[in-house]
């Protein structure tokens, strides 16, 4: 029998949907701004792997030049970012969800399990609850790194006034870097993220938007009528 | 009383519980979807500003520039905050020089001709030659030089401090005015700084780097260093400093940038 299975609060849905739009203008401008000192590489013993960012890179996303207009967008819709960030995270103390989402101590050896299992090396997978382990440590590290986001872009962006954040993410020179390298650790998260919604299927997908899974459920036997109190719950 | 007419409500079977849930969250989501498309379709279309003392912007995202100053200014700001310096030994040897707009006049500049202008009330042009300053306290900073496109320096300057220039000059009324206006000699380059970042104890009219005097690719024979602002608002070779209660004009406010540029 089918039966409605409440999975995704609203506003945990309301934050995921309107991160998604925010956070891709962000790292847009974020780009138009890096675009003017493009200084990072990744080198290895005097060979550099991946140079950010090639021409190609720039020339086909319509980057150059524009480092005013970055700045503007950036410094406007980092307040939606970080509200929407606040709201959630106030959200997920309030309402308990935290519960869902926080590792446990037994998460980091089982999101091992879940890595060979999804890998398919494993045949079974840890029980788990709404989320499994990796899963857990996965949305958990993300609301990190989007405070990680918060500080090291206030650190750079009025490192006078905030000398403390600038302090704290270890001077000017090192919190550029770390905002940086925040933005990659998105993208990464974004490919395997969105690669894992695609191999979990429709279903999966559609509780995000509506809320809910529609799960089949043995009926329960029909002799069964002492406790009607408790099955009509 | 009860109306007779109403017809007992009869419960939704589970499929039209799910196909109602899965209509109204769909529709919403797509209504968001198109809303948050259109929104952003304006915003990215929107037209600049009319061009004045700031310009090049669009609308909607100089006023959020604006407002987003005006938040901080009153929330968070404390314009005591000081820079970090460093020790001498780790300001670098090679300044970088990254512009030279408002320096390449049509004719050659020669600092033995130069003289600060300060313009006062009604027209009048006090006029300061650079052995005068150098005569004035002398103040050195040596702090993370910081520009708007994101690279930073440790550079060490020295020069005679703005609030200690303003009080020799007998300047103190000109002070209580909002604004200081800065402009190269041929006019080519110009900073307006809100007074706060101007009287700042670390804001110097500077005449030295790395203990010799400034070259002119820096900004010979006199150059503003305003640690609290990004490079861009660091004139070199002023020419004239004038007061005002209104925003003086700026080269890269005019240019899409925010007025105050604030670090």
């Amino acid at each position: 029998m089918k039966v409605i299975k409440e999975k995704h609060s609203l506003a945990m849905r309301w934050c995921h949907w309107v991160n998604f739009p925010i956070l891709t203008i962000m790292i847009w401008s974020g780009m138009l701004i890096y675009w003017a000192n493009d200084i990072y590489s990744i080198t290895i013993f005097g060979h550099t792997f991946v140079r950010f960012f090639p021409d190609w890179f720039y020339h086909t996303l319509g980057i150059p030049q524009r480092l005013a207009e970055g700045m503007a967008f950036h410094f406007l819709f980092m307040w939606f970012f970080t509200l929407n960030g606040i709201f959630y995270i106030l959200y997920t103390i309030i309402s308990g969800e935290w519960r869902e989402l926080v590792p446990k101590r037994s998460s980091f050896k089982e999101a091992w399990l879940v890595l060979l299992h999804d890998l398919h090396i494993r045949k079974t997978a840890p029980p788990q609850n709404k989320y499994n382990a990796a899963q857990r440590i996965a949305y958990t590290a993300i609301i990190i790194m989007g405070i990680g986001s918060v500080i090291t872009g206030l650190a750079i962006y009025k490192p006078v006034q905030f000398y403390y954040l600038t302090w704290l993410c270890g001077g000017y020179h090192l919190a550029r870097i770390l905002h940086f390298a925040l933005t990659l650790g998105y993208v990464l998260f974004f490919v395997i993220h969105v690669v894992q919604v695609i191999l979990a299927g429709w279903k999966n997908f559609s509780s995000v938007i509506s809320g809910f899974e529609v799960v089949n459920e043995d009926p329960k036997p029909a002799i069964q009528t002492v406790n009607d109190d408790e099955n009509a719950k | 009383m009860k109306t007779p007419n109403k017809k007992v409500k009869k419960e939704l079977t589970i499929e039209q519980k799910i196909n109602r849930r899965n209509f109204i969250s769909f529709s919403a989501f797509a209504i968001f979807a198109a809303g948050a498309f259109e929104g952003w379709h304006w915003l990215y279309k929107s037209p600049n500003e009319t061009a004045g003392i700031t310009a090049e912007a669009h609308k909607p995202l100089r006023q959020a520039l604006n407002k987003t100053e005006l938040f901080f200014k009153r929330l968070v700001f404390n314009e005591n905050h000081l820079v970090k310096t460093y020790p001498k030994e780790m300001a670098t040897k090679r300044v970088r020089v990254n512009s030279d707009i408002g320096l390449e006049a049509r004719k050659k500049f020669d600092p033995a001709d130069w003289k600060l202008q300060v313009i006062k009330k009604g027209g009048e042009i006090l006029q300061i030659p650079i052995e005068e300053l150098r005569a004035l306290p002398k103040t050195e900073i040596v702090y993370d030089f910081k520009c708007v496109e994101g690279w930073d320096q440790i550079q060490h300057w020295a020069g005679v401090k703005f609030s200690d220039f303003i009080k020799h000059y007998q300047l103190d009324d000109y002070a209580k005015m909002q604004y200081v206006g800065m402009e190269t000699p041929d006019k080519g380059y110009y900073v307006g700084l809100d007074m706060p970042s101007a009287m700042h104890p670390q804001t110097l009219l500077a005449y030295e780097v790395n203990n010799k005097p400034v070259p002119l690719n820096h900004g010979a024979p006199l150059r503003l260093i305003v640690p609290v602002k990004y490079g861009i608002k660091n004139l070199k070779r002023i020419g004239t400093i004038s007061f005002s209660n209104t925003r003086p004009r700026d080269y890269w406010a005019e240019r899409g940038y925010d007025y105050y540029s604030g670090l």
